[in-house]
């Protein structure tokens, strides 16, 4: 396992969360706390263990395909911080 | 007073005409007025709402119709989605947000008769363990209110205890109904994974999370189970299994059951107290019949470890919706990726932003393996561990937290102690198995309620009712309530 320590910043980036200097370092304090806590599950060996995702697990779960009602269209943008004939607003993605 | 009363008690005055819903909404909402601005249970409360939906009750009342909880007033955890009620998580990145559906509980409760009212306070996200992670304000303790109600659900577990409503509905993550529901002294029960549809419950941890009842008794937690229960196609992981009629559950007898004591579980953080408690309540289950038998599930000392990994690295996924696109609040930026991050930078408090980060570096390229993958397969370790003590034991026996509630501030300053107040509810969902909390006892100075766990075996929670129905026919605890 690596060693405890995050770089927080690259992290931050990764999940598209804008941190203050000061955040940044106080979870790079309580972080590498908690993945030293972490760490003590180097101590099973795990060879040869399937890994468990869900608990019950359950396989090619369907239902009828069938119509049925589905939002609509003003209750779906009901709560859209901006928005205009009938969209999304969000700002300029190509140039 | 009739929020004072269990839905059992309220439901037949209630058929026999002697009172009506208006007024057990009435009480409920009165009761509300005289106390929480000390417990601050609620975010919020429609009251016209909840009297409309009394009065249509009372109609339904009059007109003869048998449900199981006709006129019952029954209060919601603010991350349950309620039509054209607020939803923040206690967060305050959704903003003003307004449900557009009811979730799949809130349906059910809809038509077995329930009035479905108030925001119920929470951790933020349910990430939490005391109530005081929510951006609103921390819920109070209503036995001590300088002290945490536990959490994640701790409005829901202060509200029934402090009698604002008769019952209430909360989520459980890795204990966030059962750890709360002991701190406070009422029943919690979380499900087995897949017993309850989670559409319309904002997704903490997917494969972890399940909704479940508090309730000031067992056999108002058997009633309100039975109406949740059941497979949701909406939710493609619950699970196609018949309900039982749980309040048929509850026949007394316990003979011959096997309650598994856990060696693991006597740990060095272990209240002296909590463990006299739990001690003394061995002891009675087996004045009543039951055999307790010593098991061992040697991998619990991963649990917490692994809980951390698994259920901040699908935090991680499952908070990245909000993202000030598509509803909730916004902080405006040049680009999208700009706006994202300011926006979930202002929106998302401390401990959101802690297992966000957590949750995306055990994801991340060339650490998955190390930690994702490794807390899978010991997670793998864990439910096995709970099989094979089930292959000889009915449910097992524990206590809920390691100690009765704590002061609020006391660990807020430290992550690591927080999430190991969880010590003992973690396991129960990383094995998908069923568990509820009840009241068993109280501290000397100051009396705080102590909780005792039961653990039963996945989809067992008709013999944990039976067990737990049992116990509280046999004690008290559960009919004490603090002078607020």
């Amino acid at each position: 396992m690596a060693s405890a320590e995050i770089d927080v910043k690259y992290v931050a980036h990764l999940a598209r969360l804008a941190l203050s200097p000061d955040e940044e370092k106080q979870l790079g304090a309580q972080l590498g706390n908690i993945l030293g806590y972490i760490e003590k599950l180097r101590e099973l060996d795990v060879s040869g263990v399937e890994p468990t995702a869900h608990a019950v697990p359950l396989v090619n779960v369907t239902r009828p395909d069938v119509v049925q009602p589905s939002l609509p269209h003003d209750e779906a943008l009901r709560n859209a911080p901006k928005k205009s004939g009938g969209l999304f607003i969000v700002p300029k993605i190509v140039e | 007073m009739l929020n004072q009363l269990t839905i059992s008690a309220l439901t037949a005055r209630l058929r026999r005409r002697e009172v009506s819903a208006r007024e057990a909404t009435q009480a409920c909402l009165d009761r509300i007025a005289q106390v929480d601005d000390r417990i601050h249970a609620f975010l919020s409360v429609n009251a016209a709402d909840a009297l409309a939906q009394a009065d249509a009750a009372d109609r339904q009342l009059a007109a003869g119709a048998q449900l199981p909880l006709l006129g019952v007033p029954i209060a919601i955890k603010d991350v349950l989605a309620v039509k054209n009620h607020p939803l923040n998580c206690a967060s305050k990145i959704l903003g003003s947000f307004i449900s557009p559906y009811d979730a799949t509980v809130i349906e059910k409760l809809r038509a077995a008769g329930a009035i479905v009212f108030g925001r119920l306070n929470m951790d933020e996200f349910a990430m939490g363990s005391s109530t005081e992670n929510s951006a609103f304000g921390a819920t109070r303790n209503p036995w001590d209110t300088s002290r945490a109600p536990g959490g994640s659900s701790g409005g829901s577990a202060a509200a029934v205890v402090a009698q604002e409503c008769l019952a209430s509905l909360g989520t459980d993550t890795g204990g966030s109904i059962r750890q709360p529901a002991a701190l406070c002294g009422c029943v919690g029960l979380k499900p087995t994974y897949g017993r309850v549809s989670r559409y319309g419950l904002v997704a903490f941890a997917s494969s972890l999370d399940q909704v479940g009842p508090f309730t000031k008794d067992i056999r108002d937690a058997a009633t309100l189970l039975g109406v949740l229960s059941g497979q949701d196609l909406r939710d493609s992981t619950s699970i196609p299994i018949p309900v039982p009629d749980y309040p048929a559950a509850l026949t007394g007898d316990i003979k011959g059951l096997k309650l598994g004591l856990p060696r693991e579980y006597l740990i060095g953080g272990l209240d002296a107290e909590v463990k006299a408690a739990v001690d003394a309540a061995v002891k009675k289950y087996q004045e009543l019949g039951a055999e307790i038998v010593e098991i061992s599930l040697p991998h619990t000392d991963y649990a917490v470890a692994t809980y951390y990994i698994i259920a901040t690295a699908e935090a991680s996924a499952n908070l990245a919706r909000f993202d000030g696109i598509r509803y909730g609040a916004r902080v405006e930026g040049n680009d999208p990726i700009e706006l994202y991050s300011k926006t979930r930078g202002a929106g998302f408090g401390p401990e959101v932003k802690r297992r966000i980060i957590l949750g995306t570096y055990v994801l991340s390229s060339g650490y998955y393996d190390a930690y994702y993958l490794r807390a899978q397969k010991v997670r793998t370790l864990i439910r096995n561990d709970f099989l094979k003590a089930f292959e000889t034991v009915d449910a097992i026996i524990t206590p809920t937290a390691p100690t009765a509630a704590f002061k609020l501030g006391e660990k807020s300053g430290d992550p690591l102690q927080m999430y190991l107040s969880d010590i003992f509810t973690i396991s129960c969902n990383l094995a998908g198995i069923c568990g509820l909390s009840l009241p068993c006892g109280f501290t000397q100075n100051p009396a705080l309620p102590i909780g005792l766990q039961l653990l039963g075996q996945p989809f067992g929670e008709a013999t944990l009712l039976r067990l737990a129905h049992a116990y509280e026919q046999a004690t008290d605890w559960h009919r004490r309530f603090p002078e607020l």
